[in-house]
């Protein structure tokens, strides 16, 4: 694979996860009943870092959860490999909240598909949002983001990769060109 | 996208015994069976992991807790289950196993799991079929999930098995469950001891010390699993009498206190009240025989998830 360009810099990530926390806020209006959900892998700390953005702004400590969504993908039957399932564990009563899923990058929308399918079997949400770094299109269910790092129309073939420091030891966004 | 597959080491395609089967297999294995069990604790307890799969359950011999626990798991991730016993169906008019489960076979079904009073018999099921089979019991021979359940129970108190000993009394002569557990609680390092009269304990079992001596057995031990008298596949002779076993070998209140304090308790079941066991320690905080029933779901889901998923078609 071939590096093609480095789309996002530590700050601009800083930056993407601080408007993305403001935008959850205001829309919400206002912290209450609001959860945060982290998809693995990079979901997790996104969320946890969206949560203390909101706590430093606010002075609310907003619950984060973690989704593994892997029980739930719709090719479980079909793929010739066999993926690990991970950790879910939701410390709080989804039911009535506005729970936040939140994730690296949307792109088919399968994944939030499954996300969906997953909390809803957790209990019945007010309403679920979807918060992306980037947003990449080739979208094959009729499913978007509400909040949006960055929109980064790609080819197919192209990979971005985001990474995060406490998964990737530093922050940024990475285009790639699969070989 | 579903962007990331974090890919399982390859798990031998059959549960037949522990064959095949290595250390980092169990491990993995157990650490789905924990995530299985945050799924049954979820509100809705399932999950749509095996839909589109069919798993039929073939008792050629009779059982409650094994065949529940198998259907359950399998529902619980969605796959549809055909569940086949031998005394309703056309063995009885003399059709063979063979051409019973090609019968079987011919309706699509994408895995297996077997019980037969016949040792073997999964074995040959997996020549004649090619898909993934769990032995849920075949003849004295094995018990590979209840093995597998017991030590996952054991896991949870213990936090490890390495050095640890573990007790297995009673009827070892035709114990699927004791024969099962010889092999895979070794493999998890613990020192296994299998204990009752001469006539119940069988030769040729490596990696295990066999006694006579209940207290010897008993003596340190972490854990202390009790076996089922089973005098349905007994010739008359292998004991004098049901008493005299009693005497010898039940498990005691005060017999407990030559194991280590807060030894844990096992039993497989069915269980004989007053006879291998005591009838009050079966509710003993430090008894896990209703958590060994729980823990079998999730460990079935487990051994469905790995035998099923990212096989269809190989």
């Amino acid at each position: 694979m071939t590096l093609k360009a480095q789309i996002m810099t530590p700050d601009d990530v800083r930056r993407a996860l601080t408007r993305i926390a403001h935008e959850i806020v205001e829309k919400n209006k206002g912290t209450e009943g609001l959860a945060l959900v982290g998809i693995h892998t990079r979901g997790i700390p996104m969320a946890q870092r969206i949560a203390e953005i909101i706590e430093t702004f606010e002075g609310v400590e907003i619950p984060v959860g973690v989704l593994d969504i892997t029980l739930y993908r719709d090719d479980l039957s079909e793929i010739g490999i066999q993926p690990k399932v991970r950790e879910t564990r939701i410390p709080f009563d989804v039911a009535g909240r506005s729970v936040v899923l939140v994730d690296d990058v949307i792109y088919t929308g399968r994944t939030v598909r499954a996300a969906l399918d997953a909390l809803v079997d957790l209990g019945r949400p007010q309403r679920i949002y979807l918060a992306v770094m980037v947003d990449r299109g080739h979208r094959e269910l009729p499913i978007r983001a509400d909040f949006v790092g960055k929109n980064l129309p790609t080819s197919k073939s192209e990979l971005v990769k985001v990474k995060i420091s406490e998964t990737d030891g530093e922050d940024g966004v990475e285009l790639w060109e699969r070989p | 996208m579903i962007a990331e597959l974090t890919q399982q080491a390859a798990f031998p395609k059959h549960l037949l015994d522990f064959q095949g089967w290595n250390r980092k297999h169990i491990e993995d294995l157990f650490e789905t069976a924990k995530l299985m069990q945050e799924v049954l604790s979820r509100p809705v307890k399932k999950v749509p992991a095996l839909t589109g799969f069919t798993v039929a359950t073939v008792f050629f011999e009779n059982s409650t807790r094994t065949r529940l626990s198998f259907e359950l798991a399998a529902r619980r991730m969605s796959a549809d289950v055909l569940s086949f016993s031998a005394a309703t169906s056309s063995l009885a008019k003399g059709e063979s196993y063979k051409d019973t489960l090609l019968t079987l076979d011919a309706m699509g079904i994408d895995a297996y799991v077997i019980r037969s009073d016949a040792a073997g018999m999964p074995h040959q099921a997996a020549r004649w079929l090619g898909k993934p089979i769990i032995n849920a019991g075949d003849g004295w021979r094995a018990h590979p999930t209840q093995a597998l359940l017991d030590a996952f129970s054991l896991l949870e108190r213990l936090g490890s098995l390495e050095g640890k000993k573990i007790a297995i009394v009673g009827d070892i002569l035709h114990s699927r469950v004791a024969r099962s557990g010889a092999e895979l609680l070794p493999m998890l390092g613990a020192e296994v001891w299998l204990c009752g009269p001469a006539t119940l304990l069988p030769g040729g079992l490596p990696n295990v010390t066999m006694t006579t001596h209940l207290r010897q057995a008993l003596q340190d031990a972490d854990a202390v699993m009790a076996l089922r008298l089973q005098r349905e596949r007994m010739d008359k002779g292998l004991l004098p009498s049901e008493p005299e076993y009693v005497a010898g070998y039940q498990i005691t209140q005060e017999r407990l206190g030559w194991a280590k304090p807060g030894a844990l308790l096992l039993h497989p079941g069915p269980m004989n009240r007053d006879v291998e066991l005591e009838g009050t320690l079966a509710e003993a905080a430090q008894s896990l025989i209703e958590r060994q029933v729980a823990n079998g779901q999730a460990v079935r889901m487990a051994v469905l998830y790995h035998l099923l998923v990212g096989r269809k078609g190989a």
